[in-house]
This record gives C-alpha cells, sequence and structure tokens, in this order.
C-alpha cells in the first residue's frame, strides 16, 4: 500500500485512518470470509500474539467475536473481565493495564463504559489496542463491519444513503457509522426523536440529521435500527415505548418508502417488536445475521491490520 | 526584624527604588543606608514589585484530604505563584462548617511563613445545602465568606436565607458578609463533564450545557434584587464565571446597581473544550472549559469592570485521581504557582500590567471589602516582585503543590515570582 499517512497503531476511532486503509481492511475481511468458509476455519497468522479481550463493561456478543476471531488466526487470548477481577477490589485502570501489559500481551481489545477509556489504555499500555465500544463514542469494529455489509449488497459505499433510527445521542454505534461511511463516500442521516438526537452531531462531514423517519429512509441503501435501551425511559427521554415504537419502529411500512433494494441492519441484541418489528428483523431485507458474520472477518482483519500487516 | 529589598521598580518605571519592611509593614521607600543596615537586604534583580496577589478561590484540601493537598504545599505554592493572601474553600473532610476548624485552620497556616489564610465557611451545615451554619460564629472566628461552593444551592429558598443572614453581619464599613456561589444548575448539568457542544458530541462524552450555569445565574441574582429592594446589604460573589450568556447576565445586574461581582478563571480564558480530544482528565473541571466564543467574552468582561477579579480555582487531585477516565475523575485543575506568569504572558499586552495586577490585588480586595493594598508607608509587607522579562519553562516536577502536572506543563512563560513577602517576611524566594 502506498498511502502517505503513517500507520495507525490503534483501531481507536476512525480520526487517523485513511480512506485507502480503511478499504484495505474492508478488502482483507472478504478474504478472511473466505477461511471461515473452510472446514478447517484456521490460519496461523498471529501464531505466538497473545491478545488481551479487557471487558472493563459485559458484553458477550462483542467480546465472543474477538475472541474466535484472535483464536482463528492462532492467537492466544486472554480474557479479563472487570466484573469479577482485581477492578471490583478498587485497581485503578492504569494499574490493571499495567499488569496486563507486564503479562506480555501483545495487542489489546478494550470494551469500557466511558468515553475514552480506551485511548487510555492505549497510552498506559503502550500497546496496539482495538476499542470495542467505549462508553457513547466509538466502536469502530462494529462501523467496519455495517460498512462491509452495505458493500457487499452494492458493491460500493460511493453516493449510497445510510439511515440510522434511534437513541442517537448515547450510541457509539450511531457515532462511529457517522464518522467511517462519509470518509468511504456514503451519505449518513440520523433519525430519532428530539431528545435522542443532539442537535450538535449535525457538524460531522456527511452527516444530517432528521426527526422524521419517513424522510430519514427516503432514498435510503440501508435502514440502521438501533437498540433503545429501555432504562432511557427512566431519564425522562421518552413518553412511552408505545409512542417511540409507533414512530420509530423499522417495520415493512417504514422500509416502503426506501430505495427497492434497501437492506435492514441492527447492531444487536434487538428488542423485537420495540425498535424494529419481526418481519423486518426476519424478511427478505435482513442482513441481520450477516452482519454478525461480517463481523468476526472483520474483527480478524483489523487484528491482522494492526499486529502483522506491512505497508 | 527589617527588611530591605534593593534593585526593583515600581510598574511602569524605569526607576530602580528600594522598600523597607519593618515590623510586617512598609516602612519606606529608598530609605538611607543608616536606616536598612541592621536588618536583611534582597537585591531585587531588576524586577517589578506590587502587592502581594489576592487568590479568592483556592482548594486546599486541609483538613482532610491531605493526600491532594495540605496548608504547607499549598500556601508555599500560593507564595510561589506570588500570593500573599489565599480564601480557601470549605469543601474538605469534614467541611468547614465548625468555628473551630476556622480557628485551627488560621493558626495553623500563620505558622507557616507562606501565604495569609482567610477560610471561607460553608453556608449550610455540611454543605449540605438544606439548614444555615452558624455563620455569625463562624465569621467571628475568622471566616472571610460563605459558600457551599460545588454543592451548588439547589435549594433557592435557603440561599436566599444566607444571603440574607450573611448581609446583616456587617464588617467595619458596614458591608455586608459574602456569599459565594457556584453558579450551575445541577438538573441542567446532569452527568454533564465537559461543555455540551459539537466537542462533546463527536467526543461521546456527556455534555453541561451553557445553560447550565446562566440559569442559575439569573435565579440567584432575581433573589440579591428582591433582598435589596428589602434594604438587605447581602453582597452576591460569583465564582469561576465561564460562560458569555451568564457574563452578559452579571453586567447587567451591575448596571441595575445590585451588590454583585464575579471572578474569573486563567484556565477559561486560555483553554477550550477542543482541550478534550484526547480525552485526558486532566482537562476536567468544573465549571468546564467553554468555547472560543465564551473564553473571548470573558477577556471583553476583565477589560470593561464586569469581572471583578481573576481566580484560580486552584483544585488539586492526586495524579492517580486524575487519570482515571472522565466520566469517574474528579473535576480540577491546580496551578496557583503559575497563574500570573500564564495571565502575563498571554494577556499582558492585551490588558496593560497596571490592569491585569488590579485583577489580581485590589480586584479581589474590593470584593472582599478589604482595604486596597498599597506599597505606602504603613500598608501591610505584602509585596511580589516579579521578573517580567525572563522567559521561563513550566516544570511541574518543581511544583510545591502537591499536583505535580499541569496543562501548560513545558511551556514558556513570563512573569515569574522572584519574591514574596509576606507580614514582612520572605514566604518565597527564587532559586
Amino acid at each position: 500500500m502506498t498511502s502517505a499517512s503513517p500507520r495507525p497503531r490503534h483501531l481507536l476511532d476512525f480520526q487517523d485512518w485513511s480512506a485507502e486503509r480503511l478499504t484495505a481492511i474492508l478488502d482483507n475481511a472478504d478474504t478472511m470470509l473466505q477461511v471461515l468458509d473452510r472446514p478447517v476455519k484456521k490460519v496461523p497468522a498471529l501464531q505466538g500474539l497473545t491478545v488481551c479481550n479487557a471487558f472493563f463493561e459485559n458484553s458477550t456478543r462483542t467480546r465472543t467475536s474477538f475472541e474466535l476471531a484472535a483464536r482463528r488466526m492462532s492467537a492466544d487470548v486472554l480474557t479479563f473481565a472487570a466484573g469479577s477481577s482485581s477492578v471490583s477490589k478498587g485497581e485503578s485502570l492504569r494499574d490493571t493495564v499495567e499488569v496486563l501489559t507486564a503479562y506480555k500481551v501483545d495487542a489489546f481489545v478494550v470494551r469500557h463504559h466511558a468515553a475514552g477509556a480506551a485511548h487510555l489504555v492505549a497510552r498506559y499500555s503502550g500497546k496496539p489496542v482495538i476499542n470495542a465500544g467505549d462508553g457513547r463514542r466509538a466502536h469502530p469494529t462494529q462501523a467496519l463491519l455495517d460498512a462491509h455489509t452495505v458493500r457487499q449488497e452494492f458493491g460500493s459505499l460511493e453516493g449510497k444513503k445510510v439511515a440510522v433510527i434511534g437513541d442517537i445521542r448515547h450510541s457509539r454505534v450511531a457515532r462511529s457509522n457517522a464518522e467511517l461511511l462519509p470518509k468511504l463516500g456514503a451519505e449518513v442521516v440520523l433519525c430519532g426523536p428530539a431528545t435522542l438526537l443532539p442537535a450538535d452531531l449535525a457538524a460531522l462531514p456527511g452527516v444530517t440529521l432528521t426527526g422524521d423517519p419517513r424522510q430519514a429512509v427516503r432514498g435510503a441503501h440501508a435502514v440502521m435500527a438501533l437498540r433503545l435501551q429501555k432504562e432511557r425511559m427512566g431519564g425522562g427521554f421518552l413518553g412511552s415505548l408505545q409512542e417511540y415504537a409507533d414512530t420509530y419502529q423499522v417495520n415493512e411500512g417504514l422500509l416502503a418508502g426506501a430505495e427497492s433494494g434497501a437492506i435492514v441492519l441492527h447492531p444487536g441484541p434487538m428488542n423485537r417488536d420495540l425498535e424494529i418489528s419481526g418481519e423486518a428483523a426476519d424478511g427478505p431485507r435482513s442482513r441481520i445475521l450477516r452482519q454478525v458474520e461480517n463481523g468476526q472477518a472483520i474483527r480478524m482483519s483489523v487484528l491482522y491490520h494492526l499486529l502483522v500487516g506491512r505497508d | 526584624m527589617t527588611l530591605t529589598i534593593t534593585n526593583i521598580k515600581r510598574p511602569n518605571s524605569d526607576t530602580t527604588e528600594s522598600v523597607t519592611l519593618e515590623n510586617g509593614v512598609i516602612k519606606g521607600w529608598n530609605l538611607p543606608a543608616a536606616l536598612t543596615a541592621e536588618g536583611e537586604t534582597i537585591d531585587g534583580q531588576g524586577g517589578t514589585v506590587a502587592p502581594a496577589l489576592i487568590e479568592l478561590h483556592a482548594h486546599l484540601r486541609e483538613p482532610g484530604q491531605t493526600e491532594k493537598e495540605d496548608l504547607a504545599s499549598g500556601l508555599a505554592a500560593a507564595a510561589a505563584g506570588g500570593y500573599g493572601t489565599v480564601v480557601c474553600m470549605p469543601n474538605t473532610v469534614p467541611v468547614i462548617d465548625d468555628p473551630a476548624i476556622v480557628r485551627t485552620l488560621i493558626q495553623k497556616a500563620n505558622g507557616l511563613g507562606f501565604a495569609r489564610l482567610h477560610p471561607a465557611a460553608a453556608l449550610t451545615k455540611g454543605q449540605n445545602g438544606e439548614a444555615l451554619a452558624e455563620l455569625g460564629y463562624l465569621k467571628d472566628a475568622g471566616a472571610v465568606m460563605f459558600t457551599d461552593d460545588g454543592r451548588t444551592n439547589e435549594n433557592a429558598r435557603v440561599l436566599r436565607l444566607g444571603l440574607e443572614y450573611a448581609g446583616s453581619l456587617l464588617d467595619s464599613a458596614g458591608k455586608g458578609m459574602v456569599v459565594s456561589v457556584h453558579a450551575e444548575d445541577a438538573s441542567l448539568r446532569a452527568d454533564g463533564v465537559m461543555n455540551e457542544g459539537p466537542v462533546s458530541e463527536a467526543l461521546g462524552l456527556p455534555g453541561n450545557p451553557a445553560a447550565a450555569e446562566a440559569a442559575r445565574v439569573a435565579r440567584d441574582l432575581e433573589i440579591l434584587a428582591g433582598l435589596h429592594a428589602q434594604g438587605s446589604k447581602a453582597h452576591l460573589h460569583i465564582q469561576h464565571l465561564s460562560t458569555a450568556r451568564a457574563l452578559e447576565l452579571v453586567r447587567g445586574a451591575k448596571v441595575r446597581g445590585l451588590s454583585v461581582t464575579c471572578e474569573v478563571c486563567p484556565h477559561h480564558l486560555t483553554l477550550t473544550d477542543e482541550a478534550l480530544r484526547g480525552f485526558d482528565a486532566m482537562y476536567k473541571v468544573a465549571p468546564p472549559l467553554r468555547t472560543q466564543r465564551d473564553a473571548d467574552a470573558l477577556l471583553e468582561g476583565l477589560k470593561d469592570g464586569t469581572v471583578d477579579c481573576i481566580a484560580t480555582d486552584h483544585a488539586p487531585h492526586t495524579r492517580a485521581e486524575k487519570e482515571r477516565d472522565l466520566l469517574d475523575a474528579p473535576s480540577g485543575i491546580a496551578y496557583i504557582e503559575l497563574a500570573f506568569p500564564l495571565m502575563y504572558t498571554r494577556f499582558g499586552q492585551t490588558l496593560g500590567l497596571d490592569k491585569l495586577l488590579d485583577l489580581m490585588t485590589a480586584g479581589p480586595a474590593r470584593v472582599m471589602g478589604w482595604p486596597t493594598p498599597a506599597l505606602e508607608a504603613g500598608a501591610p509587607g505584602d509585596l511580589v516582585v516579579l521578573d517580567l522579562e525572563t522567559e521561563r519553562e513550566v516544570k511541574p516536577a518543581e511544583f510545591r503543590t502537591k499536583a505535580k502536572f499541569t496543562p501548560w506543563a513545558g511551556e514558556m512563560l513570563k512573569g515569574w515570582p522572584l519574591l514574596t513577602v509576606v507580614a514582612g517576611q520572605v514566604a518565597y524566594r527564587q532559586e
């Protein structure tokens, strides 16, 4: 690759990542998908390397996906879950990271409830860090797998329109997609009730906001429903889940206004019949299970890129 | 004990002079050698002499949080920053809401030989915002100001009672005791950890809107106006004003003739929310770093007199605390040692030396109703000699505060104190 920008050491968000490098990650994920189709789903690329899954916040799915991705690349995996560890005894993030680093791990995969925590792990460990979700900030491998799923369908992201509908305010998935997809030539429309749709996000390049889901899906090639955390009701953001579902649910009626070949995405886990109807989740437009497959391939590709890939 | 400082200049003067201090006060200028021979003489190295600086807002963390700071480290840091007087905040453990604590702190500080200490006491018991503390006893013990500070007086009625009561505790000039407020509506601030705006949204960090400050300032000004209409001498001082809109409200209140004053912190003038992009909790402070537009408005406020004084809100925490993630880390920046050099380097030209010194000496004195600091014979022997020429690097490792880290580490600043004298005694001397 001949990109002029320096090779990023981490995947914390997409700030340091050029479109060329991001495209290389997506291209490489196609190769990884082929590996996953073989009877023996394992390559020796990361043999001898140790990946630490540092999950300061619980997440079975993302952790499992990263764990499998690393194992399929022949890496050793050290899983650190904060709930049952020194963190619950009051150890600081810095001390935890320094101890894990002293175990001679080669990379960190970090999930944390606070935005910026992955940046801190990068600073304290000196090792490559993949952000597996930090607060509301970023979930870059999720956005990459979303991009990959759209690209698989339409061949390219150039000129494509992706509508993201739901609780934008609290969503790292929405922020990462809003950061990534415009870099790859797509247009992003963020949509949700005003209390969950911060107007300041309109400052991001290639991103528009609307409170009207029908307007959001008009011309959209992909429609993504976000999980609505039921706790939001306690925060006073919404009048009722019923009103939310009636207005913002991704269902066949809403999808009728999208592009004819539009696909349906959801980062999971789903609240069926709340933010997404059962028909939309299971119907012919749905690529939700494809997203899960692509997620593993994307994570293999990112690990490869950060740990052994050379320009 | 006689102390003579030679080879110094008054602000904006090229004349080299000497000043002699005796028994804690200024004895006179350019005295004949026969009158100064027996005491100590210090060469002022051609520096500029000014009254020692006054800090109205510092967290010295004693009692109870001495892992962050204590009187010795905090007051030594203040002296090194050119300060001769420090008002410390009462959010300690326990809270400074008891006259005995006030007396103990003053007594302890007096023995240290650094800056003078004037404790602020809690307005309400335990700073809980529910029941007034013993304001009269606290004043008698030496408390100079009442505040619940970061506990933001959510109960407006209790704040009103506090202003009313404090306003009836008059000094010899008939001025009521100052009640200072951290003006922020806690429900609007909610879980915000930085300024709400495009940067907070891009970073995915909960935002604290400018309206939280403006709404609270508006509420408190209306309470004050109501009390004034009833003849109260209540005085409201608004701490660390950070937004253009709140400043506008204070400007209007001053036109109305309300007894209101406000302070602005150098960090709100020199940093913006952009600093949070690296997710370093060193930049987490309350109220938060705002936008350049706000910083520009605050600077205008300094120029046109809306802002009465500069305060640093020196708020030390341990390194481990500030290394936590941004949601978890405590708020505060500690930099009393470099406040003057920072202000002089950045704004010395814009404001002029006289105005800058006024905002850090006479300005805070006016807020408090204290005599205007002066360098004439008979005035208290509190002065600072400043080196306005030599650029020096900010080296946190050399700080006297326990918080040996700062946003300005490595920057070249000028205006460093060469010598700080408090009550006629050397409190700091540059090595």
